[in-house]
């Protein structure tokens, strides 16, 4: 055979297979890769079968459990409905305060008991600065995916003063137990409300500087504009929610949507991906919708910092917390997502069922229909994008 | 005396103790800029590095080289051992090579050939195979396709780099780097990247083409020693180090040293044929055979500071963008670059 002659039309070849000029068909294969449980980029213990033709991407099977500590089993053998919320601190460790804040609104929903109004602007002000601080690591982190390594370091210098704040309010950098049903652990310090102020103060100007160094650099951009698309209406079918679904252009923000605790009060706007650089939906809206949400929550608690009222946080919580049967299904805003707790009582002092909506476990699903024809290296910072924090995918 | 003249004067020996000057500035230069890279990136990341194995951590890397002798030799059960030994020293050799003509000083180069700078860019392509080598004979899913991607990433930028040589080669007449340096003697003006010693007209025609090719060849370099925003073989978070992964304690070392090395040559390579080599930029002051070791010296410490300090503040590339900016973008500047400055040359 010569290369000019054309190939007879029963001749059956394969996508992608390549005919040589004697007639041969050289069979390229699809190739399995693990990207193991650990991995360099702190996502935490998530295993993604990988099947690749050359560098293109044709599946991605994410296998999750690595890191399934029983919460929901935990929680049923509990005596009392507060001592779950160290076990709820543990499922998103990384957001821990808008975990509480979500079980403790959903059990005060059970015993249908209000909370003083002090309560209520001390809760919304550690949510705030929890979300930046989570939303800190989901930039930094997803700078050194990206290969960026220096603002990880700068993201981590402004978590360390948000933790400040929280180690001089209960004790704990990371973990916190601190909104207990019906109220708080502690008081906030006298300190508390100028240091705030002034962390306030220092961030706004940093989250310039973090845009003029990651989001608009030129590299980043190409890296991340037109990667990992997630069209609106695949976003609403598979239950997205937060950052992910915002930045598909969806308006949809449960602090202001499905109203919980005192959000209705403060000027805020929830940001929406609108493809500045690419097409809406890809993973520069999803990151830009994140720091954009940085500087809504420092106008809430500059807000809230101004009003807070006098009153005693530990006025309201019961000292048996023994809710009538029935059941209750609240769903707050958590830097990740919308986090779902499914609450059944039997009429005892200790839950008969807690079940989780996770956000970042649904969120996570999303991920195979939106890699498909990316290279591996865009796979690296469609993971970043999504968010994921294993303990809460995993529980 | 005499014993030691005789000893000296025997062609054996010199050649010998030629070549062993750039492995003893190899390895002086390579303990400073292991120690630099630590501490300009810890100050870039608001952040203070080592201060405690001696004043400020002097002492670090002699501490982190001892680490690294006294670690457990592992080759993994399946890799092809006899090229998994032998991937760093090619790697290393292929670097090595290329000092063999670079001008330190206006009394030393290792070996005054009419083709230096040929030379340079063919021998400094060993470092594909070795990092091929390197990927392949690890067994690993991932060291292969990091030593693929590196393969062709650094296949890809060599033609930019040779491209850009040949503009310099051009203005100055000779491929010997000697000459091409002491084309430039006499002050920072006559510094090709300015234009070269030419007429004022020339120069200022010439001007904009040097520049963009100067750019050019610090881009190429970078990619070349696969430093980000390049650097997608080797640090990409899919697993630990690309090609490296495999690789522990001496063995890794050999590759680092190889890599410092090869940072430090491709900056020699655009220190000699752009700015000026181991002449002095005020001219006559200042210079001579011992400075120009300083001289040279100095101006390829400049350009590693850049490495690191790009390294530190971009993200790195996807391997399709690289591979587009070298053949689409880097390349037809280049092209455009040469044939104008052939035009004003005949001018």
């Amino acid at each position: 055979m010569t290369e000019s002659q054309v190939l007879p039309t029963t001749y059956v070849t394969q996508p992608g297979a390549i005919v040589t000029s004697s007639g041969r068909t050289l069979h390229t294969d699809e190739m399995i890769i693990n990207m193991g449980p650990q991995h360099p980029s702190t996502h935490g213990v998530l295993r993604l079968e990988i099947v690749v033709d050359g560098e293109i991407i044709v599946d991605v099977i994410p296998h999750i459990g690595y890191l399934h500590r029983c919460f929901e089993k935990h929680a049923e053998h509990m005596t009392n409905y507060q001592q779950v919320i160290p076990y709820c601190d543990r499922m998103d460790y990384v957001a821990s305060m808008n975990n509480d804040h979500g079980y403790a609104v959903a059990v005060e929903r059970l015993l249908k008991i209000q909370v003083p109004e002090r309560v209520e602007y001390i809760r919304v002000i550690m949510a705030e600065l929890q979300r930046i601080a989570s939303h800190l690591i989901a930039i930094g982190t997803y700078g050194i995916d990206a290969g960026a390594f220096t603002p990880f370091l700068y993201c981590f210098t402004d978590r360390e003063k948000i933790l400040d704040l929280f180690e001089m309010t209960c004790g704990a950098r990371l973990l916190y137990n601190y909104i207990w049903v019906g109220g708080l652990s502690h008081d906030i310090p006298p300190r508390f409300v100028e240091q705030a102020k002034e962390f306030c103060k220092y961030f706004r100007p940093r989250i310039k500087q973090f845009n003029d160094l990651l989001t608009y650099n030129e590299i980043f951009v190409k890296r991340t504009a037109n990667v990992g698309v997630l069209p609106k209406d695949v976003a609403i079918n598979y239950s997205s929610s937060g950052p992910m679904l915002r930045g598909s252009g969806v308006n949809w923000d449960l602090r202001r949507d499905d109203p919980y605790s005192i959000y209705d009060r403060f000027e805020w706007e929830p940001q929406v991906g609108k493809g500045e650089v690419g097409t809406v939906g890809d993973c520069w809206d999803r990151h830009i919708v994140r720091m954009r949400e940085m500087e809504q929550s420092v106008n809430i608690i500059e807000q809230a910092l101004a009003k807070i009222p006098e009153g005693n946080v530990q006025a309201a919580i019961p000292k048996r917390i023994r809710p009538d049967a029935g059941e209750v299904y609240v769903r707050t805003e958590t830097p990740r997502g919308e986090l779902g707790y499914y609450i059944i009582s039997d009429g005892t002092a200790s839950p008969y069922r807690v079940k989780v909506r996770a956000p970042a476990f649904v969120n996570l699903s999303v991920l195979p229909e939106i890699s498909h024809g990316a290279m591996i290296a865009d796979l690296v910072l469609i993971a970043g994008s999504v968010d994921i924090v294993l303990g809460e995918v995993d529980r | 005396m005499e014993t030691i003249q005789a000893i000296l004067s025997n062609d054996i020996v010199d050649a010998v103790l030629l070549s062993i000057l750039p492995i003893v500035f190899i390895l002086l230069y390579a303990l400073v800029t292991l120690y630099t890279e630590m501490k300009v990136a810890a100050h870039i990341q608001d952040r203070v590095a080592y201060m405690r194995t001696g004043w400020h951590g002097v002492l670090q890397p002699f501490a982190d080289i001892l680490k690294l002798l006294q670690k457990e030799d592992t080759i993994a059960a399946n890799a092809d051992k006899f090229l998994f030994i032998l991937a760093p020293y090619i790697v290393f050799i292929g670097t090595y090579g290329g000092y063999a003509v670079i001008p330190f000083s206006s009394i030393y180069i290792g070996s005054n050939i009419n083709l230096g700078a040929f030379f340079l860019i063919a021998a400094s392509s060993l470092v594909v195979i070795g990092i091929l080598m390197g990927g392949w004979a690890s067994n690993n899913k991932w060291s292969i396709f990091g030593g693929m991607r590196s393969a062709a990433q650094m296949v890809s930028y060599e033609i930019p780099t040779a491209l850009a040589v040949v503009v310099a080669t051009m203005i100055t007449g000779s491929l010997n780097l000697q000459d091409v340096t002491r084309f430039q003697d006499g002050g920072i003006q006559n510094w090709v990247v300015f234009g070269g010693p030419f007429p004022l007209v020339q120069r200022l025609l010439l001007l904009p083409f040097t520049l963009i090719t100067f750019l050019i060849l610090f881009t190429a370099s970078l990619a070349e020693v696969n430093r980000t925003p390049f650097d997608l073989p080797e640090a990409e978070s899919e697993l630990v180090q690309g090609f490296n992964t495999e690789y522990s304690g001496m063995r890794f070392a050999m590759f680092y040293l190889a890599e410092y090395a090869n940072m430090f040559l491709v900056s020699a390579v655009a220190v000699s044929f752009f700015l000026g080599g181991w002449t002095s930029p005020f001219g006559s002051f200042l210079s001579g055979p011992v400075w120009g070791i300083f001289w040279f010296i100095a101006k390829g410490m400049v350009f590693i500071f850049l490495h690191i300090w790009i390294r530190w503040t971009l993200p790195r590339l996807r391997v399709d963008q690289l591979m587009y900016t070298s053949w689409k973008v880097l390349t037809p500047f280049l092209f455009v670059c040469i044939f104008t400055v052939g035009l004003i040359l005949v001018m």
